[in-house]
């Protein structure tokens, strides 16, 4: 190799290596920015909806989130409502849902035979990728009625106070509240309790597999040892896989919470749509999500401002949940040392 | 025995009954949601399903849907891919356990389950709403904010599986790369995203069934056409979006179009997944 040549390979490699370092920090910058705007969607859809909200929050302050009225006529409207629909449904999805899909997750990770358990958690995956829309239709069109001609009788006529034949049954009577919460006369299926039934079919997927891998997480040594004291495998999974895995446990269900909260279709379609209070489990309701599904096309002014409101109460709820849950996930994840 | 001894046992069996019963509901309600769902719709399929609009009602298809469904998503995955898989390259080659990198992709992991129908309203906020100022006219719905508001939806799916994917493969590639003077952005671009290449695309197949199903976001920005709309700026139908208006229609000619609808929206959501499915264990079998 020449001088010369040698002289202009080293200015190539110089000037190379600036177009390098360039082509770097711009691909740096690029990438960041893109990572940036992920924070920057989050941040924009609280900021969006407390902006659109912000009429409403200024005109009937704290009164918004403690009133029941929701008045397009007057142009009176409170959060009350739709708020108590979406906290009961999502509190009958989470009480039907978590002990099923901890059943799921237990008979997955300890009961079923080896050659059993790929094709059931992939079943029951297929639940999570049902597009909720779906699950509306299927509530709707064979879930309500099944439900008004099959157990909703059964339910007013032994639980509730309001039964068909006017007798009221013993539990009824003696146990306080369960009457007022199946006491119906609304002859419909669509309810506060079909809504948290379907939301329960739709959240059980979520809530499983996250069981199920956190048990998969446990040490094998821990449950053999306790194998070799003589546990049952329903002690072994009581005493000591679940204290294992109890924050990611309650991650799980937080997250099937969060799921809950914000699901729109699914409910919309079950609910009933009525801008009333009721005690009943059994009557129609409404939740934050279908009220502004129901009403935002043909909303303006305050009501529209009052459902932007409703939509930013819903962001942050959801928000908080679903925090606890990843940081309850987080936990044991730390335990693990990953 | 003991008395305990046989409390114990009968303890045990009845738990795992209890969990056996737990699975078989839940089988139960995904065969007869499936079943139902393939139950109607089939009956409901008809050819001119799929070459007539919506404006002729009972008596027309859901071709306009369709079309409509086919340029939303493609809008939504066509904006969600580049930046997603950027996202998370940052994510996994620049910001590994820094601060803000860690905080990104835990908030990533929150805006995995956001209620979608925010996301629908923050896009009417920042597109519906100024281009209607703009234009003075009416609201100016359109497909492409309908396809924005998809992108959000998809965003997160993408950024997490491109992190996760990235952050498998293995580190002597990295490192066998950096020896030999290739600069970062290089390596990045040209070694890492080849060898997370398929598990990248699972990402953008889940992301596509994701919003597939999509109706709350779609409300308040797409909002719906009885025609055919091949122009983004323009109003546009969706699939979910008729399914939604038929079904709550008390028609029963509806009702059945609606189930045509459902099954047409199943079967891509359940293939698609099906297809990530068999490419991620491709792709797994082919690394072992």
């Amino acid at each position: 190799m020449s001088a010369s040549q040698a002289a202009v390979s080293a200015i190539d490699l110089e000037q190379r290596s600036k177009r390098d370092a360039r082509a770097e920090r711009l691909f740096r910058w690029l990438l960041k920015g893109c990572a940036l705007l992920v924070l920057a969607s989050l941040l924009g859809a609280a900021g969006a909806t407390l902006w659109g909200g912000r009429e409403a929050f200024s005109t009937f302050g704290w009164h918004f989130l403690v009133s029941t009225a929701w008045d397009p006529g007057n142009d009176v409207y409170g959060a009350l409502v739709p708020v108590y629909g979406t906290v009961m449904t999502s509190l009958i999805a989470l009480v039907i849902a978590v002990p099923i899909s901890f059943g799921i997750a237990l008979y997955l990770s300890e009961v079923a035979p080896a050659w059993l358990r790929t094709p059931v958690a992939s079943a029951i995956e297929l639940l999570a990728g049902i597009p909720s829309i779906i699950y509306g239709m299927w509530g709707l069109f064979i879930f309500a009625p099944f439900f008004a001609d099959h157990i909703k009788p059964w339910l007013t006529s032994n639980l509730g106070n309001k039964p068909d034949d006017g007798k009221l049954s013993w539990i009824a009577q003696h146990v306080p509240f369960i009457g007022k919460l199946f006491g119906s006369d609304y002859p419909f299926g669509a309810s506060i309790l079909v809504a948290g039934i379907v939301l329960a079919i739709m959240i059980i997927p979520f809530i499983s597999s996250v069981m199920r891998e956190v048990f998969q997480t446990v040490p094998t040594r821990l449950k053999e040892s306790a194998y070799a004291l003589g546990s049952s495998t329903w002690e072994v999974s009581w005493d000591i896989v679940l204290p294992y895995t109890r924050s990611a446990v309650i991650g799980g269900v937080f997250l099937g919470l969060g799921r809950a909260l914000g699901e729109t279709m699914a409910v919309t379609f079950v609910l009933g749509n009525a801008m009333t209070l009721s005690a009943s489990l059994l009557d129609p309701g409404t939740s934050i999500a279908s009220t502004i599904a129901n009403q935002f096309s043909e909303a303006s002014g305050l009501q529209k401002s009052s459902l932007m409101a409703l939509a930013f109460l819903l962001f942050v709820v959801t928000f908080i949940v679903l925090l606890i849950a990843r940081l309850m996930l987080r936990r044991l994840a730390s335990k693990e040392g990953r | 025995m003991s008395s305990l001894y046989l409390r114990r046992r009968i303890t045990n069996w009845l738990a795992m009954g209890l969990s056996t019963l737990a699975t078989l509901i839940g089988l139960a309600f995904l065969a007869w949601i499936l079943w139902e769902t393939l139950r109607q719709g089939i009956s409901a399929l008809h050819l001119s399903l799929f070459t007539k609009i919506t404006a002729n009602g009972a008596d027309g298809g859901l071709a306009n849907a369709m079309v409509g469904s086919l340029i939303i998503n493609f809008i939504g995955i066509a904006i969600a891919t580049p930046i997603g898989v950027m996202a998370g390259m940052w994510l996994a080659e620049y910001a590994n356990r820094t601060k803000l990198g860690e905080s990104i992709r835990f908030l990533n992991d929150i805006l995995l389950s956001a209620p979608s129908i925010v996301m629908g309203l923050f896009v009417y906020t920042i597109i519906v709403l100024p281009s209607t100022a703009i234009t003075n006219g009416s609201t100016t719905f359109s497909g492409f904010a309908g396809g924005v508001a998809l992108a959000l939806i998809a965003l997160p799916v993408i950024v997490r599986t491109t992190d996760e994917m990235l952050r498998l493969v293995p580190s002597t590639l990295r490192e066998a790369a950096l020896s030999l003077g290739v600069p970062q952005w290089k390596l990045t671009m040209q070694i890492l995203i080849r060898a997370a290449r398929s598990g990248i695309i699972t990402g953008v197949l889940l992301a596509l069934a994701r919003i597939s199903g999509e109706t709350a976001p779609l409300l308040f920005t797409a909002f719906g056409n009885n025609y055919m709309a091949l122009n983004p700026i323009d109003k546009m139908s969706s699939l979910p979006q008729i399914i939604y208006q038929y079904a709550n229609d008390p028609g029963a000619d509806l009702h059945a179009m609606a189930w045509a609808g459902a099954f047409v929206v199943t079967m891509f959501v359940l293939l698609l997944s099906l297809a990530s499915r068999l490419l991620f264990s491709r792709n797994k079998v082919s690394h072992d």
